[in-house]
């Protein structure tokens, strides 16, 4: 993976003038990014971990201070929300990762063969990758809207009735979220693997087919292994901005019905913000915080990621 | 521009020209073919259903933002602007256009300039704690913003930034900047140290060779970029609703936000404003469109 960067050395010339010497050079350069990340990523969840062993409640300062590991028994003995939420995200995530795989594969293999049209296919395919969760909310809102959406003109045409919305019924509201989000994901998933896919050389396919190797087979044999670290890399961190993101089911459920569509991040901004418990918001994000690493590690482990293929 | 980026652009522009001669370096010979000849149906029913599944939810937000209201027809004739005239003057979409786009330009600026800075110390030196900067940059990618909300909300608050748009900036450049400098960076590397060295040589500073020479080179790295953090500063909606409580200084997500939480929806009034927050990623999307998968190519897969 990381190469030793070419050092460039500097030209023999005049010593040069003021702290600006290479020597201190690349760290000048690294700075303002390091500080900002330092006082801004690196503070908070310093802090958050801090918080999560306080009582901190803004509506309730008389009991803020020190609280040990009380928030943690709370979650993990009390709070029946923590494992709905949590039983919740890894659905999610599991859905929408294997989901968005699968088509943005197809998508991506579609869209690199040469045909007519090709351009504007992609531009249109791939453009809702530029919509936001709210954006997408908004327009799928309207979609699923029981009087005028949708439904109504298939039930017009004698398909389904009238005056359902999926989204406030629990049987359906999952898939609705779930069709939703696969509409905007799965775009940035077909990018990332065309990326990748157009530097698969041409010669192997010549000598496959030489060789008598079917479509299917080149598929698994070729194309496959070669995707192999971007499609690992790839779902992991779809993985984690699917289980962290919460802007898109935040407008388009709530979190509803009863709960039902409420991931771990949601629960933790709920707690946090409208709730005011600051601390026990610390401590579920801590939570939160550990198990997607150890998923991640976990997943990395299984996948050999970088290891050795061929 | 050298033949090196022609020919990465080239072949991310390639598709933009359907009609055109296929490139020199594809050889039609037959065994190739073999591989190319997919059955056509095979291409066009399925991305024919996928354009499908794509395209009518944005043609269902124009037809309800431009058909009367009450209004149930498929096609949106007659056309009227009143949805739009009244988000944008009643529903103070004027104004959260306004900080949006100031969000996302400082956003832009901010970020691109940052990462350029340490995009270029990765690329082009050795130093004790490149290993451990690298290490932080993807370590960031899996802390989750919203996760951070709380303490972040703290260190506004003290510095007294609650209700101001830098607050959202600062937040939006520094969430940006871990996979633009890793972009970035493998931008640099793309363009050979001995057009630096050369300028070295004919006596430019360090400063000189890379704006003169660098630069130019990297301008279309730069714009892919400066548009990912433009495309999700606009869009971001997490930090605008919580950074910034005063209805003058929210931005269009948080707006359209408003709108979807009104006790009686208002869908010509909800469309429209979908449609207000659309149009400048639409545009940056369409310009920006033949670099992305370059851009990733470049920089992110490849590392």
């Amino acid at each position: 993976m990381a190469q030793p960067a070419a050092v460039a050395t500097p030209p023999p010339k005049a010593p040069r003038r003021g702290t600006a010497t290479p020597r201190r050079l690349p760290y000048l350069l690294i700075a303002p990014a390091g500080l900002l990340m330092l006082g801004f990523i690196a503070y908070p969840v310093l802090s958050v971990f801090y918080y999560s062993l306080q009582n901190y409640n803004v509506t309730k300062p008389w009991r803020n201070g020190f609280a040990g590991l009380d928030n943690f028994r709370r979650i993990f003995t009390e709070d029946d929300q923590f494992r709905s939420t949590l039983a919740f995200s890894a659905q999610w995530v599991f859905t929408q990762v294997s989901l968005q795989l699968v088509l943005g594969l197809a998508l991506a293999l579609i869209v690199n063969q040469t045909f007519i049209g090709r351009g504007i296919s992609r531009a249109m395919v791939f453009s809702p990758w530029a919509v936001s969760g709210v954006l997408t909310s908004t327009i799928w809102i309207l979609l699923y809207n029981s009087s005028t959406g949708f439904s109504r003109y298939l039930a017009d045409a004698g398909i389904g009735e009238y005056g359902t919305s999926v989204l406030s019924d629990t049987g359906t509201v999952f898939w609705a979220a779930t069709v939703t989000e696969l509409w905007r994901g799965v775009p940035f998933f077909a990018i990332l693997i065309l990326a990748d896919l157009q530097s698969v050389s041409k010669e192997l396919y010549e000598a496959a087919s030489v060789d008598g190797a079917g479509r299917l087979r080149q598929f698994f044999h070729i194309t496959l292994p070669h995707l192999r670290d971007a499609i690992i890399l790839a779902t992991l961190l779809r993985g984690v901005w699917e289980f962290n993101n919460v802007d898109l089911l935040y407008t388009l459920t709530g979190g509803g019905p009863a709960g039902e569509t409420t991931t771990l991040p949601l629960y933790v901004a709920n707690t946090g913000i409208e709730g005011h418990d600051f601390g026990y918001a610390s401590a579920l994000t801590t939570v939160a915080f550990v198990i997607l690493l150890f998923c991640s590690i976990v997943y990395l482990r299984l996948s050999k990621f970088g290891g050795d293929d061929k | 521009m050298t033949a090196l980026l022609t020919e990465k652009n080239g072949a991310a522009r390639r598709p933009v020209h359907p009609g055109g001669p296929p490139p020199a370096s594809r050889r039609r010979t037959g065994r190739e073919r073999a591989y190319d000849d997919v059955p056509r149906w095979q291409i066009y029913l399925p991305l024919g259903l996928y354009l499908l599944f794509t395209l009518i939810p944005f043609y269902w937000m124009l037809l309800f933002a431009l058909r009367p209201a009450g209004s149930t027809a498929l096609v949106p004739w007659p056309m009227t602007g009143e949805h739009f005239s009244k988000v944008w003057n009643e529903r103070s979409f004027a104004v959260f256009f306004q900080n949006s786009m100031i969000v996302g330009i400082a956003t832009l600026i901010a970020t691109t300039l940052v990462a350029l800075a340490g995009g270029y110390a990765l690329a082009r030196f050795d130093f004790k704690i490149k290993g451990a900067f690298m290490l932080a940059l993807l370590c960031s990618q899996f802390i989750p913003g919203a996760l951070m909300l709380v303490p972040l909300f703290e260190i506004f608050r003290n510095l007294q930034m609650i209700n101001s748009l830098w607050s959202v900036v600062i937040a939006e450049t520094v969430f940006q900047l871990p996979l633009s400098i890793i972009l970035i960076s493998g931008f640099i590397k793309n363009v050979p140290v001995s057009l630096e060295e050369a300028a070295w040589v004919d006596g430019c500073s360090r400063f000189t060779a890379f704006r003169a020479v660098v630069l130019p080179l990297l301008r279309p790295g730069l714009i892919a970029v400066g548009s990912f953090a433009f495309v999700h500063s606009w869009n971001h909606f997490l930090f605008a609703l919580m950074f910034l409580s005063e209805q003058d200084k929210q931005t269009i997500p948080v707006g359209l936000n408003t709108l979807i939480g009104a006790d009686s929806v208002d869908l010509g009034a909800l469309a429209a404003g979908g449609v207000i927050a659309a149009v400048p990623v639409v545009i940056v999307f369409a310009f920006i469109q033949k670099w992305l998968v370059t851009g990733f190519s470049a920089g992110a897969v490849k590392g």
